[in-house]
């Protein structure tokens, strides 16, 4: 058998492993080592991805797994290894895509900051845990990066730890994904449980739920789902665990794109799809799937309007472009929640590293200080103009085509969901205008001097407006090789498009014309709403009081109870050892009181130790 | 016979315990100790005369032990006379070399 570049596919996480070590080893001081490293790292794994994918693409099965034993107890053996699938290959190559232009635009983006090296060796380890995550070819290596990819999330939301804010998201990221997380435990474990052999691999995970034989019960495939899904919920922002992506935008702005657009967020809709046979054996699990992730579409999308921060308003589109996928997987459209996370990965980080060049510029995150910046960033104002256009769905972008497929979907398996899906399409093309206009047109506010980025960052941009303005094009209602790649062929295609497209179309259009509308001509007074519901735009600039209901119900709670434990802790278990600790300081005092060098007090208390002595031996007799 | 004898020396005994640890004065405290000595001979003399086999034997020893106690004494008073001269007292409360 000839090698395949699908045998050496386990370097791909490798290089940037490699660089994160030389990075801890020897990145102390250094100021141009990190950006190297970086870069080469992701450039070589990049380069491997394509031959890999192109690999896949061709014709013939190119499938390989390699697995070896990692540990063996008695009668419990775990294995780790690594699978190229045609899913695989395509999230390799959205990774280390997004990977290798986030390395290249840090350069630029993150040039004065002191901890720069600090700041690559974290990315690399990203890298390496995300790339281990697509690779994983059992549920346990799975989670084992899924936790790494958290621990990196964590520290580079938290990068500048001397901003109490970025602190306090660097903590809310992580507890709020650990909730997931634990559900994601808690269904491996139970799946370990039930399934024949205890294999956890994918392999024999598909076998068992796809032939619906009935080897696990069904009420046990479902809880099985649901909990997996837990897991995907806290890592892929869905409600009601969402409250961590948006605070998370603290981070530096590339780890926004990187992280918390394109690849770990996307980790849940992945590991969905990766599963998706267990959750295509529960119907019961594909509807709760589907409408958490409808509903976090439009939940999502409706606080995005109100907001003022330019990443809050992408954290919040991506919250619900997440909740679109999901809501695609849930409709049993595992390619159309594929499609739409590989043309999301492009347009949202664009977006996202446009914003970074807007904030760059202009030393602000506020879009009602900006203004005016399009006749300065020529360059950033069309990207972003095509990232926009593409998750606003106007053809012929990217983000058309994938949300297109997943509204054709719905429309034909849940039209209640699609109703959701257009009005959320609606809002995102209304808030994406809203933010557009806001920032690029209108005029300059302040005393600005705003300048284009230097080409480090710009020319990612164009590399990724370019894909996101022609990633589409590998699936549209008349060419299904995606689908066909992707499932072979075996997933239900719906015909008929043509009324879905000019809906989505036409909403995206008239959310944008809105936006344009408000913003540019003035035609609607800007506070035609406020002024008539304060309340209504107080609801979404305040998120729905998500963050106030949680405090209150939980964080609150939690935190009496924290204290609670506490004075248990404080007062009987510490009040138990002081005892005996203070019983045996007392014995000393009293011991130390009678040491006084009197040759009478030796006396006495010999005299003492002699009655007892006799008592004890007199007494005796009389019991 | 025997046990009027015994209490008599336990009571002794006890009076002089109770003075050897009690009395501050060491001059007391060293009659005290004759006091027990005293007792004990007392005890001898009871047991060689009343006791299960009586012998004189026990009347040796306390001739013994009460020549003994008489040089015991004897240096007492001379390590007592020696402290006094060396410290100005006799008051055993400030006799605590022991505790330095």
């Amino acid at each position: 058998m000839d090698t395949s570049f699908s045998q050496v596919a386990w370097l791909i996480p490798l290089f940037p492993f490699v660089a994160f070590l030389l990075l801890l080893a020897f990145g102390r001081g250094q100021r141009t080592l990190g950006v190297l490293l970086g870069s080469i790292s992701s450039f070589a794994g990049l380069v491997l991805s394509i031959l890999v994918l192109i690999e896949h693409m061709s014709d013939g099965t190119k499938y390989y797994q390699y697995s070896f034993k990692w540990l063996d107890f008695d009668g419990l053996t775990m294995n780790a290894g690594y699978e190229v699938t045609n899913l695989t290959a395509l999230m390799l190559v959205v990774v280390t895509l997004v990977s290798f232009l986030v390395n290249v635009y840090s350069a630029g983006y993150m040039k004065g900051d002191e901890r720069i090296s600090v700041f690559y060796s974290y990315v690399a380890l990203f890298s390496f845990s995300m790339l281990g995550l697509v690779l994983a070819d059992n549920m346990l290596t799975l989670y084992i990066f899924w936790e790494l990819v958290g621990v990196c999330s964590f520290l580079l939301v938290g990068f500048w730890f001397s901003k109490p804010e970025a602190k306090a998201a660097a903590k809310k990221a992580f507890i709020v994904t650990r909730i997931g997380d634990a559900g994601l435990l808690l269904g491996i474990l139970l799946l370990y449980w039930y399934m024949p052999d205890h294999a956890l691999d994918f392999v024999h995970i598909g076998n068992v739920f796809d032939g619906q034989t009935g080897i696990i019960a069904a009420s046990v495939t479902t809880w099985i789902a649901i909990l997996i899904f837990v897991g995907a919920v806290g890592k892929s922002g869905q409600f009601p665990l969402h409250v961590w992506l948006p605070d998370a935008m603290e981070g530096p702005t590339p780890i926004s794109a990187l992280i918390h657009a394109a690849t770990m967020v996307a980790a849940g809709v992945y590991l969905v799809a990766r599963t998706f046979d267990i959750f295509q054996a529960s119907q019961t699990a594909m509807d709760v799937v589907a409408y958490i992730g409808g509903f976090t579409a439009i939940f999502a999308a409706t606080i995005g309007v109100a907001q003022n921060d330019i990443k809050r308003i992408l954290a919040y589109s991506t919250v619900s472009q997440l909740g679109y996928m999901m809501m695609a997987l849930g409709l049993g459209s595992m390619t159309g929640g594929i499609f739409h996370l590989f043309t999301h990965a492009f347009f949202k980080a664009l977006l996202f590293l446009g914003a970074g060049s807007v904030i760059h510029a202009v030393h602000t995150q506020n879009i009602q200080e900006m203004g005016g910046l399009s006749a300065k960033m020529k360059i950033t104002t069309w990207t972003f103009g095509i990232g926009t256009l593409a998750l606003s769905g106007i053809p012929p972008f990217s983000g058309f085509w994938s949300k297109d497929m997943i509204l054709n979907t719905a429309l034909h398996e849940k039209p209640v969901l699609f109703a959701v899906g257009v009005a959320a399409a609606f809002f995102t093309a209304f808030y994406m205008s809203r933010l557009f206009f806001l920032v690029f047109m209108g005029k300059p506010k302040g005393e600005q001097h705003a300048h284009e980025s230097p080409a480090s960052m710009t020319i990612p941009l164009i590399i990724l407006a370019v894909l996101a303005a022609a990633s589409g094009f590998i699936q549209t209602p008349w060419n299904n090789t995606l689908g066909t790649w992707l499932t072979d062929g075996a997933e239900k295609e719906h015909g008929g498009a043509g009324i879905v497209m000019v809906i989505s179309a036409a909403v995206g259009l008239l959310g944008l014309y809105l936006g344009w509308l408000v913003f540019v001509k003035g035609t609607i007074a800007r506070d035609a709403i406020s002024s008539r519901a304060p309340w209504l735009v107080r609801l979404l600039e305040r998120k729905y009081y998500m963050d106030e209901i949680y405090e209150a119900l939980l964080v609150r709670p939690l935190r009496g109870l924290g204290y609670l434990l506490n004075a248990i802790d404080e007062y009987i278990v510490d009040g138990l050892v002081q005892l005996v600790s203070g019983t045996a300081v007392w014995f000393g005092r009293g011991g130390t009181r009678v040491q006084n060098g009197q040759i009478q007090t030796y006396g006495v208390v010999t005299v003492l130790g002699l009655i007892v002595l006799l008592v004890a031996l007199v007494g005796r007799r009389f019991w | 016979m025997l046990s009027s004898y015994l209490t008599m020396a336990a009571i002794l005994f006890c009076i002089g315990l109770y003075g050897a640890l009690v009395k501050r004065n060491a001059v007391i405290i060293l009659l005290s100790i004759e006091l027990m000595l005293n007792a004990v001979n007392l005890n001898l003399v009871a047991f060689s005369k009343y006791g299960v086999v009586p012998s004189l034997t026990g009347q040796m020893f306390t001739l013994f032990s009460i020549a003994v106690a008489a040089a015991e004494a004897a240096v007492g008073i001379a390590v007592l006379i020696a402290l006094f001269r060396a410290r100005g007292t006799v008051n055993v409360d400030e006799y605590d070399e022991m505790r330095r």
